[in-house]
Parts: structure tokens; sequence; C-alpha cells
């Protein structure tokens, strides 16, 4: 039998199957489309939310943005009565716990997430991986009144007066360490933050750190690199890139968030260099004052700080995809 | 030569310490925080947590109707910003990897990923419970929808980016068209990546407090409506908690325990799914 | 899974059921306790239930503004002016008094005397040791010591704060012009915690320290409350016939829609630092029946509420106002 022979009844069907075929494609086409603009649509919404969102913000700040200009940018002024308002103090302390709490998160999410993928044997790193999650369980108002109830307390008679002793004399970070051990500040409410957005970071990194190739970490080793050079030289510039970005992640939560730092940071709108003493936060500012804000000027201003926040975390995002950017341009590797 | 070797050596087992004082020292915290969660709701842990409604002060009760409330307001969320962020993060996988305008929205769902909850309500506030002139469990819903959003979408492109090309291009030498390829391979594929990512997101919105402050504000009674303001626990926690009373400071402090018990028995259901999924 | 998810929700939707009238009522913290009691009696007797939530004073105020409330409730009066601009009538609903509380070892509860200059003058920054002799002149006998005052005020806007810093605004010119009254102000010295509690607590923990609270949070937390000297000369402490005195005394006769601060009353009786809670209601309401239900709660409060306001630490009415606010009633809101 040559190959001709069968062709003909073969080419009915496969005209009938390419029919049909060609029949399910169009509607594929026609379904495609609809996919291709419901998902797209979706996107976009979330882009429109997020504008909406920042829209309103501003819009309701705009009578504070207007009666003081770029002043509020860097008045320290917080005063109700006179109706004199300030973004200096809020965004200080914003930014000064959230690098606190990254400064305290980030390395020992990084032990941890060592001790987990490269320590601890099977069975204990289920149980302590839960554990380290259920951190992240705990609401975070729950940080913010144990913070004020039992960390508070622990602070003032503990520690802060040891800082107050050993660093406060010191030359350059001394400034950093005085006034009086009253507990609450900005070295509290960093603390707090960094444990709460310890889980988060830790649990990235011990499932990227996780999903390096055996074969890398293997050649590591066989040429004799111990653990931590096999950690340190392999894994982590092979996963740079996540970890920066579950780092930014983090530090986009510890900027937001309200209630942990509400009750611990003092809400003191007087600008001190010092740790010890209470400043205050965006979101903190809002939460303390917003329902008790009692002139139109006084709740702009609010709302203004909330819009000022989505400006600091736009600016601390994009700085950290540019360094990503930079570093896998130096990498080779593709954004 | 030795020496370089004893030092390495050192290095290493400094590093490792280290490594193992720092998981303690997580661990420490956690011990702490919980000890002095069950320790102050002690008093309220008994069966009519569960079964009795809020109370006024100086009287016993539970906390039925803010658990009820929650929950409802939390199936909402999730039915709500489930099919819009996974839909998005579809877009974003599969038709938006490489250039601009998915690196844009990408950028977008952080930055609302990260803002503050209680900017989230003041929006809610404003879009809905003005103009309709009464609090309700949907405003409440819809601001715990708006901040799980960036979770889903952020968790779901991820998961959906890391399903191997070969099973997308599988499909589609098959003659699949791609909605098909999408729904029937590629969201099974990353169905366990998705589904961590939700539980993730349901975590954070459990312990949400300052948007349900403007939206769903909270009811003393019980209440099943959710047009009206609903009962929910995080506004409870935060009312009681700040009193003056010995029973409503207890109750306070059992329901965070409830809510985080909650949120790590949904993690770890997670986890068994992750692995069932995974063991193919 | 969507499908189980929708019907939940319509599930959840239907089995909503009305049970007598249910309003809503939003505002100050510090009547909450005493609200949610009441209302929870109430509605075993009347079937209606009054939802009151604590967002704030200002929340409660914006709330009834914008009409997503049957009724706020304000620590702070608005003005006669205010109110007829947005059709908007107010009653005092309960008193309770704030007292000066302290940390001072070997100086209990009722101990220490302050007069109100003295205070203004603590929290101003301007005496700020404890043997001061300004201090020691009006307390012989107390072993001060030789330490720092630490100022304990509110981190939070509050209605707390509006009346302390009201009261010292009458007591000392220099507060008044520079400092001033308010829900939130700029304090001159001295550090914040959030909430009664937060200002508790941080005076339990810090050594000669200063703060102001809540009556309920006094006996509550069993704190070393000081007495204060009111206008007629005489110092008292905390009680509730002295700031039942203060509100009997207080001139509510000339008060137009009841904007009265209590602070500072008359009367050798009063207590000095007395505040009011007003309950906040539109004149013409849109829903003439929910502010009809919100009428019939407080007037039950009026007339039956006083068991549990002392129960709560909190201070019922005197007859004469509560009179005075039923014919209030009658006249305004319709």
């Amino acid at each position: 039998m040559s190959a001709t022979d069968d062709v003909r009844p073969f080419a009915r069907v496969l005209t009938r199957a390419s029919e049909m075929r060609a029949r399910r494609l169009e509607s594929g086409a026609a379904g495609d489309r609809i996919f291709k603009l419901l998902t797209g649509a979706m996107a976009y919404l979330v882009l429109i939310l997020l504008a909406a969102a920042a829209f309103s913000m501003f819009w309701g700040g705009r009578l504070a943005f207007s009666t003081f200009g770029w002043k509020f940018l860097y008045s320290a002024q917080w005063d109700p009565v006179a109706r004199q308002f300030g973004a200096l103090v809020p965004i200080y302390g914003t930014v000064v716990s959230s690098f606190i709490a990254i400064a305290l998160a980030v390395p020992m999410s990084f032990g941890i997430a060592i001790f987990l993928t490269e320590i601890a044997p099977g069975w204990l790193r289920g149980p302590i991986g839960t554990a380290i999650e259920l951190l992240a369980a705990i609401p975070s108002i729950i940080y913010g009144m144990w913070g004020l109830f039992v960390f508070v307390p622990f602070m003032s008679l503990h520690v802060e007066p040891w800082l107050n002793d050993k660093l406060g004399p010191s030359p350059i970070i001394g400034p950093l360490f005085t006034g009086p051990p009253i507990g609450i500040g900005m070295l509290t409410a960093g603390i707090i933050l960094g444990i709460m957005i310890l889980p988060f970071i830790t649990a990235v990194m011990r499932d990227v750190f996780m999903a390096v190739p055996d074969a890398l970490r293997e050649s590591a080793v066989s040429l004799g690199a111990t653990t931590w050079e096999t950690v340190g030289r392999v894994s982590l510039p092979y996963t740079r890139t996540a970890v920066v970005g579950a780092i930014f992640l983090g530090l986009g939560r510890a900027l937001g968030e309200t209630m942990a730092v509400t009750f611990v940071l003092g809400n003191a709108h007087e600008f001190t260099k010092s740790l010890l003493m209470p400043g205050n936060s965006i979101a903190a500012a809002i939460a303390n004052e917003f329902t008790e804000a009692d002139s139109p000027i006084y709740l702009s201003s609010l709302i203004a700080l909330g819009f000022l926040l989505f400006i600091v975390t736009f600016i601390v995002l994009a700085g950290a995809k540019i360094l990503l950017l930079r570093i896998g341009r130096l990498e080779g590797e593709r954004a | 030569m030795n020496l370089i070797i004893l030092r390495r050596r050192i290095a290493n087992g400094v590093a490792l310490c280290l490594s193992a004082m720092a998981t303690l020292f997580g661990l420490f915290w956690l011990v702490w925080i919980l000890w002095t969660t069950v320790s102050k709701g002690a008093a309220a842990l008994k069966p009519r947590l569960f079964t009795q409604m809020t109370p006024p002060p100086g009287s016993d009760g539970g906390l039925l109707n803010a658990f009820y409330g929650s929950f409802v307001m939390i199936v909402m969320a999730v039915a709500l910003a489930t099919p819009v962020g996974v839909l998005a993060a579809i877009w974003l996988a599969e038709f938006a990897r490489g250039n601009r305008i998915g690196a844009v929205i990408r950028f977008i769902n952080d930055i609302l990923l990260s803002a503050p909850s209680i900017v989230i309500g003041l929006f809610v506030y404003e879009l809905v419970v003005r103009p309709q002139g009464h609090f309700s469990g949907y405003a409440g819903a819809l601001a715990l929808a708006i901040i799980l959003l960036p979770v889903i979408v952020r968790t779901s492109d991820e998961a959906l980016r890391l399903v191997p090309a070969p099973m997308r291009e599988a499909g589609l030498a098959l003659g699949l068209p791609h909605w098909r390829v999408t729904s029937k391979v590629l969201m099974r594929a990353a169905s366990a990546g998705i589904i961590t990512g939700l539980l993730l997101g349901i975590a954070r919105i459990s312990g949400e407090t300052a948007p349900l402050l403007f939206t769903a504000l909270n009811n003393q009674y019980w209440s099943a409506d959710p047009k009206a303001p609903l009962a929910n626990v995080p506004v409870v926690i935060f009312q009681y908690a700040l009193s003056p009373y010995d029973r409503w400071q207890s109750l306070a402090w059992a329901g965070a325990l409830v809510v985080t018990v909650f949120v790590l028995l949904l993690g770890i259901a997670a986890r068994l799914l992750f692995k069932q999924r995974s063991t193919r | 899974m969507l499908k189980t998810f929708l019907a939940a929700t319509a599930l959840v939707a239907i089995a909503g059921s009305a049970f007598g009238a249910e309003i809503t009522g939003a505002g100050s913290t510090f009547v909450y306790p005493i609200l949610s009691q009441w209302s929870s009696d109430y509605s075993k007797l009347a079937g209606d239930r009054v939802n009151y939530q604590s967002i704030g004073s200002g929340g409660g105020i914006a709330q009834i503004k914008a009409a997503t409330v049957d009724f706020g409730a304000s620590d702070k009066p608005l003005t006669p002016e205010e109110l007829a601009t947005a059709g908007l009538a107010q009653f005092p609903i309960v008193i309770g008094g704030i007292l000066p509380v302290v940390h001072i070892a070997g100086v209990p509860a009722g101990k220490l005397k302050f007069t109100g200059p003295v205070l203004a003058a603590i929290y101003f920054g301007a005496i700020t040791k404890w043997n001061d002799p300004i201090i020691a002149k009006i307390n012989p006998g107390v072993p001060l010591p030789d330490a720092a005052i630490t100022v304990v005020h509110r981190s939070d806007g509050s209605g707390t704060t509006f009346n302390w810093t009201h009261y010292l605004g009458q007591v000392s010119g220099d507060w008044k012009s520079t400092v001033g009254e308010g829900t939130s102000v700029k304090w001159p010295v001295g550090v914040g915690g959030k909430g009664n509690e937060g200002v508790a607590a941080y005076v339990n923990q810090i050594p000669n320290s200063i703060g102001y609270v809540e009556y309920a949070y006094v006996i509550q937390n069993k704190m070393a409350w000081g007495s204060v000297m009111n206008s007629s000369g005489r110092f008292i402490g905390p009680s509730i016939a002295g700031f039942q005195a203060a509100a009997a005394t207080a001139d509510w006769a000339h008060a137009k829609d009841f904007d009265l601060v209590m602070t500072n009353a008359p009367g050798p009786k009063a207590y000095p630092i007395t505040a009011t809670t007003w309950a906040i209601m539109y004149r013409h309401p849109k829903d003439a029946a929910r502010t009809a239900t919100a009428l019939k709660f407080f007037k039950w409060t009026l007339e039956h509420g006083q068991p549990q306001a002392a129960k709560l630490d909190y201070v019922s009415l005197p007859p004469a106002l509560a009179k005075r606010i039923e014919a209030y009633w009658a006249a305004e809101i319709k």
C-alpha cells in the first residue's frame, strides 16, 4: 500500500476536521477577544481605583494645600486651636519608624529564613514556619494594645534608662537616645512595626531560598563552600530581586500601618531628633485626630496628610524599582 | 591554609548561630504577645463567647454578633475582590508581561497594597456612606474588598507567571483558544499559589479596624442586615479594650485570640491544600 | 464556589429581620458605656434598639450633619448659630467629672490638693517640680518629692480634653490666650496617651506624673486623684453629689440650646471640672418616626436611668434640668 492510496479518505476526514477546527477557532477568537477585554478591564480597574482614592484624598486636602501652600510640607507647626498645620513631624515620624522597622526586620528575617532552609531538621520546619506565620495572623490592633500595656512599661523600666546611660553621651548618635524614659516614642513604635512585618519578609525569603535550584547550591558545596558561604554567595544573589521586592513590600506595610503605632507613638507634634521621644506618623495622626477634628481646615489637613502618604509610598516604591532595575541590568536579567 | 579554613569555619558557625538566635528572637515575641492575649482574655474564654451578643458594660456576654458580622463582610469582600483580582492578574500575566503598561499597573497595585487602611475607609465613606446617608455592612465589605484586591492581584500574578511555558504552549498547540487554556490549564496549575494569596489577604482584612469604623460602624445588637451598621470584631476590640471595665477588656482580648486562631487555621488549611496539589 | 458565595450573601440579606425600630447614634466616647447599658435595658422593655457607637465627638457632629445617623453625641456643644444653620437641636444627656490623677510615692487618693491656676501652671510648664513652693503651700504636710513633673495629656482628640482645657482657660488667662481650648490643642509640655485608658496607663507607669481622666476610669483603676478648689474656694473631691451640685447651679436658664460648658460652676459644693455630653438631632427630621423613637429613649433615660448611671459611675441629670430638656423637645423638635 502506498501513501497516496490512503490519502483520499483521510483527506475527507482531515478537511472536515479542519473545517470543524476552523469553526472552533473562530468562536475561540471571539472568545479570546472577550477574554482579553474582560481581564484587561479588571486590570485597568485597579488603576482607576488607586487614581480615584488618591484623587479623593487630594480633593479633600485641597483646602489645606491652598491655605498653606508648600509650607505645609516643611512646617512643624500643628495647632488645632490656632488652625495652623504642617506635615513635617508626621512625615518624619513615618519615615523614621518605618526605617527602624526595616532595620530590625530584615536581618531577623534573613536569619530565620536561613535557619528554616539550611539548619532546621525537616520535622522542625513546619512548626516553626507556622509559628512565624502566626505573628502575621495577629490583628494589628493587638500589637498596639500589647505595646501600650506590656511593651511600653518594659521599655521605660528596663531598656530606655540603659540606652540613656550608655548611648546618650556618645558623640554622634547620642542625641538620638536622650530623653526621659517614658517608654513611648519612635523607637518603641519602630520595634513593634518591625515585629509586625517580620513574618511577611520571612515567608517570602524562605520561599525563594527554597526555590534556588539544587544544582546551583550543590555545585557551591562541591567546591567546598560552607553553608554560610553558599547562602551568601549563591542563594542570595540568585534571589536578590525577589528579596528586595519583599523588603519593599514590608516597608510599604510599615509606612501605612495605623493601629500598631497609634497607641505607642505618643502623637506629639514636636520635631525631635531623639528616638526616645514621642513623635507622630501620618497614619497615626489621622487615626487619632480625624474623628475629633472640629474645623474644615483641620479635617482638610488630615486628609492632605493621607494624600502625602500616597506620595511618600510612591517615592519609596519607585526607588525600589529603580534599584531593582539597576541590579537587574548589572546581572543581565530581564526586569 | 589551615588558618583560612578555620576562619571560614568560624564565620560559618557564627552565622548559623546568629540565625538560630534570630529564630529564637522571633519566637520570643510571638510567645510574649500570645501569652499576653491569652492571659488577658482568659476570663472571657467560655462557650458564651460564641453564643451571646455584645453586652453592656458590667454584664457578661459574648461576641456572637461581632463574629457573624465580620464573617459576612469577609465573605462579601472575598466574593467581590477575588474575581476582579484574579482576572486582572490573568491579564497581567498573559498579556502584559514585559511591556510598559503592565509594569505601570503592577507598580500602581503595589502602591495600593501599601495604602493605609484608614485612607481606604475614608474613600469608601465619601463614595458610599455619605451619599447613601447611613453606615452599612455593604460599605464595610467594599472597603475590605479594596484592601484585599491588591494582595490577590500580586500573588495571583506571581503564581501565574511561575507556570512553566511548555504547559501554556501545549494547550495552545492542541488548538484550544487562549481563554480555555487559561481557565482549564493555567488556573489549575497556579491554584495553590492563588489560594495562598487569598488566605494571606483574608488574614490581613480580618484584623482591620480603621476602615470599618467609617463604613460599617458597628452594632450592639444582633444584626444580619448588611444595609445597616453591622457588628464586627475589630471595632468591638477597639472600643472594649480602651474602656475601664474588666469584662469588656477581657472580651476584647478573647476576641483577638479567636481572630488569630481563625487566621492560623486558615493558614494551615492553605498549606495542606498546597501539599495535596503539589504531590503529583 | 462563586455560586456558594452569592447564595450565602443572598441568604444573609434575607435573614436580616426587624425586631422593633432600630436607630443609630454615634459620637462621644465618654458616654459610650452608659448609652450602651441604657440601650440594652431599654430594648428589653420597649423593643426598640438604639445602636450607639463611639467614634468621637467630632465624628458624631459630622455624622449627624451628614444625616447618616439619627442622633449624634458630643462632649462639646454647638453654638446656637451653628445649630440654627444646620437645623439641629441639642440637649444634655448625662454628666461626668474629670479628675487630675497623680503618681507620687506616699500620696494616696484624695491627699493632694490643687487650685485651678496651679493645674494650669503645671500643664503650661511654668511649675516643673513637685516640691515647688506654690504646690507646697496648699499642701502642708504632704511629702512632695524633689522631682520633675511628667505631664500626661491625651494624644487623640477628645471631649475630655475639651472640658479640661476649657477649665484651664477659665482659671488662667495665660492658658486661654496661648493654648486655648479644644478637643486637640498644642500642648506646651508633656506626653500623650491614647484614650483615657492610655493616660491612666502612663500615669500608673511613670513616677511623678500627673494626668487627667474621667471619673469612671479613676474609680475602676483605683487611681490617686487630687481634689480641686472650686470657685467658692473649697477643695472638692469627686463624688456624685459634687457633680450634681455643679449641674444644678449651672446657669441653664440663660443658655440657649443648652450651649453651656459647666466647668468652674458656681456653688459651694460644686466640683469644678464637671462635664456633660449633648445629644444632637434634627429639628424637623426627614424621618419623624426615627427621631420620635430616639426621643422616647432619651425620655426614658431621663426618668428611669439613674440606677444604671450610678452603677457605672456616671451622674444622671438633676430633675430641674430634666424638665427643662423635656420642655425644649416639645418646643423645638417636631
